[in-house]
């Protein structure tokens, strides 16, 4: 594996210009659900204002990996992180750090659309602001405006924002959790297949949703869907078996993989 | 043809006829509950019709409490009256300590949460006369002195509620040890209704980066409002049928004395006033027809607390309706 290794680091110095700012990376990160060793010794850097596709075969650590940028970990019981997260240079396993103010920062959209069902619409949208304490009803107003228009959604529900959010439609949901992702303002957005439950209109309106978000927002996302990761990302990490096998721009790993398993991988040959 | 692995029509046979025995020992089953309270309400309306007939819908209303023959004059009020209060205290106590121990936990470390669980469960298994035996030889003692005595002291005047000459045989501690009582029952069920939240409504609260109390208020209150209302009328149907515990505590006063005009004060429950004086009434007199009366509408107050509960829990789930992912 050391080749795989030299590769990696390789890659990340040199496939973008020196005066590249990376918003987020994380130096050796290794994850253990009990005695699995899920995540291996992962090192990895996202551009802001780009988005960063993690793909590879169900249960190559992927998800396990994004849940870490959040620290979603400090709540499955018998998971262990090692290695550190940095944000804007600031360590967020550092013991100093609160979980919970670093939470407000990292915004994340789930495999599944989560809004919560006694909630209407709006209530959905400005949970989390309320949280931050806004309480102003035209400040509120406004959040949910911006918010569903990023989401693209306030179209379809400008006239029915009172109505319980259970009452849409599954990418309506997945939309709906984007904008209160949106809401509390994140630097970085976290993105759990956010398609992998919707049918091709919705996914597009959501890869649609991303592309206009990666002006603003560093973006990661983990997707099943090889097409999605060619259409809406910029970097491209290649995931197996917890270990990372190669990163680098989207083009050049889906067109000239530098590791064959890459190369399989993309081909369609397994997954 | 494939080969065949069973004979369709003869597994269609003995298919119905056990759906048959299946369908008919439920009903059964069902009926057998029906005709059990069905067979109860009538055998006490029948047995109590002589105090019904005497009294009216006075024995609802009056508050005369006397069994001296020649002088007979029953009144029930006071006793639903202190049942109500009591429970009432007992459940605005019991409720939020009881959810307090269900979140605590659920947010503990599995290792410690777990036992501390089943210890919180295992007040369930003490007897209700080893809470009386307690509530009367200890904490009451210690409840009179330290918390009464001095409210009585500096709010006697002022509040009523503390207004009573504190004795420890009283509305106040019949209630907390009835809280006790039914801490075991609230705290079981609404940590399992909470526990039943998905992750990803927890996650999704997380993810917006609520404290571990606003995750509470915003994923798993609202989620499982309806299951938490249905715990604590369990505990409140528990706390107005108690018998034993509160017989010990209460006081036991009869007639307008057991009408409290304080939580200091001295009063009587339905359940505590028949299980005081069953053994001394006399069969030719009315006494009896007018416990077991007192029996009829603690079974009244009962099934309406039940019936009330689920009426709210089904219009909650209206509320609710919808699929939950």
């Amino acid at each position: 594996m050391s080749t795989v290794m030299t590769d990696r680091s390789a890659t990340i110095t040199t496939i973008d210009k020196p005066q590249t700012r990376y918003k987020m990376r994380t130096e050796n990160i290794n994850i253990y659900y009990g005695k699995t060793h899920a995540v291996q010794d992962l090192t990895l850097a996202f551009p802001e204002k780009s988005v960063t596709a993690l793909i590879g075969p169900s249960g190559c650590g992927k998800t396990t990996y994004l849940r870490c940028l959040n620290r979603m970990h400090d709540m499955t019981p018998d998971a262990k992180v090692e290695g550190r997260v940095l944000l804007d240079g600031a360590d967020l396993y550092d013991k100093r750090i609160d979980p919970i103010y670093h939470r407000r920062k990292v915004g994340m959209v789930f495999q599944k659309p989560n809004p919560f069902p006694t909630m209407s619409i709006y209530d959905n949208v400005v949970a989390g602001v309320k949280l931050n304490g806004v309480r102003n009803k035209d400040i509120l107003d406004e959040i949910v405006e911006d918010c569903l228009n990023m989401a693209y959604l306030w179209e379809e529900v400008k006239d029915i924002l009172k109505k319980p959010a259970m009452e849409l439609s599954g990418g309506q949901q997945q939309r709906l959790c984007i904008a209160r992702a949106l809401a509390i303002q994140p630097e970085v957005l976290l993105m759990d297949e956010p398609a992998s439950a919707l049918d091709p209109i919705a996914t597009q309106k959501i890869e649609e949703t991303i592309e206009e978000l990666k002006k603003d927002y560093c973006i990661i996302i983990v997707t099943h869907n090889m097409q999605q990761a060619v259409r809406c990302s910029d970097y491209t990490g290649f995931m197996y078996l917890g270990k990372l096998v190669e990163h680098g721009k989207t083009k050049q790993v889906f067109e000239r993989p530098v590791d064959k398993l890459t190369a399989k991988y993309v081909q369609g040959q397994f997954g | 043809m494939a080969k065949q692995w069973f004979k369709r029509d003869e597994k269609e046979k003995k298919s119905l006829l056990s759906d048959k025995i299946f369908k008919f020992a439920a009903a059964a089953a069902g009926a057998y509950v029906l005709a059990v309270i069905l067979i109860i309400v009538l055998q006490l309306g029948i047995e109590s019709m002589p105090i019904w007939e005497e009294e009216g819908i006075g024995f609802i209303t009056g508050t005369d409490w006397n069994p001296v023959p020649g002088r007979e004059s029953f009144g029930a009020f006071p006793y639903i009256l202190g049942t109500l209060i009591t429970s009432a205290i007992a459940l605005a106590i019991g409720f939020p300590l009881s959810i307090g121990i269900a979140m605590l936990v659920m947010i503990i470390p599995k290792k410690i949460g777990q036992p501390l669980g089943y210890l919180v469960e295992l007040i369930e298994a003490v007897p209700s006369v080893v809470f009386g035996l307690w509530g009367l030889f200890v904490f009451r003692i210690y409840f009179r002195d330290l918390v009464e005595k001095p409210l009585h002291d500096m709010f006697g005047d002022s509040i009523f509620l503390f207004g009573g000459t504190p004795f420890g045989l009283d509305i106040m501690t019949a209630s907390i040890i009835l809280a006790i009582m039914i801490i075991p029952t609230i705290s079981s069920i609404s940590r399992e209704v909470m526990m039943a939240v998905p992750q990803q409504q927890r996650e999704a609260a997380y993810m917006l980066g609520s404290t571990t109390f606003e995750m509470f208020r915003m994923a798993i209150f609202p989620y499982s409002k309806t299951g938490l209302l249905g715990a604590s009328m369990l505990g409140l149907g528990r706390a107005v049928g108690e018998t034993m515990a509160v017989t010990m505590l209460i006081g036991n006063t009869t007639g307008l004395r057991a009408i409290p005009q304080s939580l200091f004060d001295s009063s009587q429950t339905m359940p505590s006033i028949i299980a005081n004086e069953f053994i001394e009434a006399s069969p030719v007199s009315l006494h009896p027809a007018a416990l077991v009366g007192i029996g009829l509408i603690l079974l009244a107050v009962g099934l309406s607390i039940n019936v009330a509960a689920h009426f709210l829990v089904a219009r909650m789930v209206k509320v609710n309706e919808g699929p939950i992912h």
